[in-house]
């Protein structure tokens, strides 16, 4: 008997019913085995890439914005992250950092900023974002280059340069007015008027006086307006012979402090009466520095505190301490958040701009009175700005006018 | 016994209990150096509360313990923040590298200001030491200029230009109404150069009022603010009362509860005595 041989079509054939029976067993589901994986598109690219230069400033900036993957919150939803890079003339591509995506945000338009080490001003740059997610990638490129450049002049801060020359102008004019001898007048400010009462009184029952000018450093404007009272104050304690006590909280407003006091001094023709440990350094931490001024103010018990500079929440601390022992207390700062406390525990306060206002009062100095002048003027145009402001704003909502004022007063 | 050997003595509980804290935290031993913690706060709380009463020994103590452990300690933190990583390490970033920085020679100026400010030791050049204080006076009165014009002035006055009459809503129309008059009549307060009187003087005065009450508002807030960190402080001390804590804060209360009483009943036999 002749056998039959198992030629080449026979074997296609059997392979050719085997497929389907493979194809049928793994996709038979978990009691017949692991299905296939399903086919996953890479991601669709970012759109619309754009760069630019980052106006009105030194260079070294290029604002980057794309629209979101149509897989990004859509779509496939499946979108990981977004890489930028950075391509220099070279062809050399730097990653300038991964985005995260939540597939939530509805806001379709991302801005990147490439202030990344290695920009280099006047260079082509080209940009590349690449879309991920959890198995593939694809590019969005930019079209052409762009390069970043500095300016020299802001001209989104134009309306900041017009304020400083305005209230420049004001100041200057009055200062002017002031040193040819004009007068100007000052209306009355009744915690200034008590300055003298209460360095009166401490001369009168034989106690110290304690100045305290806040907590802060010289970089704050009411710290120095502290510092300039202080001069004041220290004239009027070597005039009456009066034991004068600065405890301060920052190193150069200590040397400060000694300066402004030993001239003080020297001016009224007591300079035998200062000595420097008058001003002294307890302790740059602040409620540190609170338990020692109480301290201080407990055992030697000053009959008038001065708080004038700037303070924090020790404020209350310091002003309640000094009301305990029956001191005079005259407290001066811009602070808003601490002139409740010492408008509470103080006899007299000196309300913000009072307190910078201080100085010219005490001084006399025809230069600070000429400013005070200026700085009312300025004043007096910023209430024209916002009075008319409210009226355009009015009539703006209501249909009347299409324009608004707001868009002036941004500083870009 | 002299005020010189009391010095002495308070010194020297100091250094013990410095050694003390610094032996229990070496060691590591968890529970201990949290209980001998709670003895510290215990003491140091209590001691700054008893101010209460009035001065006393224990608010001495813990006062200038507070003062001179915080002074240390920014001293410590400005060299090792500020001369050591900032300056030395921008000067000399091979010797000090632990700021991470490169070489910067503009740190040159700051060096020189600093070694201006120390001439101050020396009387006969002391008057060096103004030009490092002038500087800086300088430098941050004009940095600062620009700063407030545009956060105090522009955009507190962009802020302050809203719609009087907003459609729709009367309670934003009351809003705004009252945030403008109130913004312009606070202003009028602050004009130095002009008598306040007839219409000035009742703007003026409306201003007053109006900063009179955002004053009591922010009273109110930060003394809630202030009552939640005593809260805070009570808990502590609560914690450092239970059996685990070794009952610190209330042994620690009842000591000092019983010695201020011992000195109240001695003062007031020496008064009589007097």
């Amino acid at each position: 008997m002749k056998r039959k041989r198992f030629g080449p079509s026979r074997l296609s054939a059997a392979f050719l019913l085997l497929v389907p029976y493979l194809a049928f067993a793994q996709d038979a589901g978990p009691d017949g085995g692991e299905a296939p994986a399903a086919y996953d598109p890479p991601p669709a690219a970012v759109t619309h890439l754009t760069a630019r230069d980052a106006p009105d400033d030194a260079g070294k900036h290029i604002i980057l914005e794309f629209e979101r993957s149509a897989d990004d919150a859509a779509g496939a939803a499946d979108v990981v992250s977004y890489e930028v890079f950075r391509i220099d003339p070279a062809g050399i591509e730097t990653s300038l950092g991964v985005l995260p995506v939540s597939n939530k945000d509805t806001l379709r338009l991302i801005t990147f900023d490439d202030q990344m080490p290695g920009l280099v001003n006047g260079t082509e740059y080209s940009y590349k974002v690449v879309t991920r997610d959890a198995s593939g990638s694809s590019d969005s490129k930019l079209d052409g280059t762009v390069r970043t450049s500095g300016q020299w002049f802001a001209l989104g801060r134009f309306n900041m340069l017009f304020s400083v020359l305005m209230i420049s102008f004001f100041i200057l004019y009055f200062i002017k007015k002031a040193q040819r001898g004009e007068e100007i007048y000052l209306r009355p400010v009744a915690g200034l008027k008590a300055f003298d009462e209460a360095v009166g009184r401490a001369t009168e029952m034989g106690k110290p006086v304690l100045y305290v000018p806040g907590i802060m450093d010289l970089d704050q404007v009411e710290t120095v307006a502290g510092v300039i009272i202080l001069g004041y104050v220290s004239k009027m304690t070597a005039r009456y012979e009066t034991e004068l006590e600065v405890p301060v909280s920052r190193s150069l407003v200590m040397s400060n402090a000694r300066e402004v006091c030993r001239s003080s001094y020297l001016s009224e023709g007591r300079p035998e009466l200062y000595k420097d440990d008058m001003v002294h350094y307890l302790t740059d931490d602040q409620f540190a520095y609170a338990a020692g001024v109480d301290g201080i103010m407990l055992r030697k018990k000053p009959a008038a505190c001065f708080y004038q500079g700037k303070f924090y929440a020790e404020s209350l601390i310091l002003a309640e301490t000094g009301n305990s022992i029956g001191a005079i207390q005259i407290a001066g700062t811009a602070s808003p958040s601490q002139l409740p406390f010492f408008i509470t525990a103080c006899d007299y306060t000196l309300i913000g701009e009072e307190f910078f206002a201080a100085s010219a009062y005490l001084s006399k100095d025809p230069k600070l009175i000429g400013s005070l002048k200026g700085q009312d003027w300025a004043k007096g145009v910023v209430m024209i700005i916002i009075g008319v402001g409210a009226v355009v704003e009015t009539l703006h909502v209501l249909g009347v006018l299409p324009f608004s004022l707001q868009p002036l007063l941004v500083a870009g | 016994m002299s005020r010189d050997v009391w010095t002495v003595v308070a010194l020297g509980m100091i250094a013990v209990l410095t050694a003390l804290t610094v032996m229990f935290l070496s060691w590591g031993i968890g529970n201990h150096s949290v209980g001998f913690g709670f003895w510290v706060g215990s003491v140091l709380t209590l001691g700054i509360f008893s101010y209460l009463y009035k001065d006393n020994p224990f608010y001495k103590f813990a006062e200038h313990v507070f003062v001179g452990v915080s002074a240390a300690y920014w001293i410590a933190i400005a060299y090792w923040t500020q001369i050591d990583r900032n300056l030395w390490g921008r000067l000399l970033p091979e010797q000090f590298p632990q700021g991470g920085h490169e070489f910067n020679g503009f740190y040159i100026i700051p060096l020189i200001l600093g070694i201006f400010m120390l001439c101050r030791l020396i009387p006969s050049i002391g008057w060096i030491s103004r030009w490092s204080l002038a500087f800086i006076v300088g430098l941050y009165a004009g940095l600062r200029m620009y700063g407030f014009l545009q956060s105090n002035i522009m955009e507190q006055a962009r802020d302050t230009l809203r719609p009087i009459i907003v459609p729709g809503s009367l309670v934003d129309s009351i809003n705004n109404f009252l945030l403008v008059v109130g913004v312009l009549s606070a202003l009028l307060y602050f004009f130095f150069s002009k008598e306040h009187k007839g219409v000035f003087g009742v703007v003026s005065r409306v201003g007053i009022f109006f900063l009179m009450i955002s004053f009591g508002a922010s009273f109110g807030f930060a003394v809630m603010g202030r009552i939640s960190l005593l809260i805070g402080r009570f808990d502590y001390l609560i914690q450092a009362g239970t059996p685990s804590a070794g009952r610190a804060s209330v042994v620690v209360a009842v000591i000092m509860i019983l010695v201020l009483l011992i000195q109240a009943f001695k003062d007031k036999g020496s008064a009589e005595e007097a």
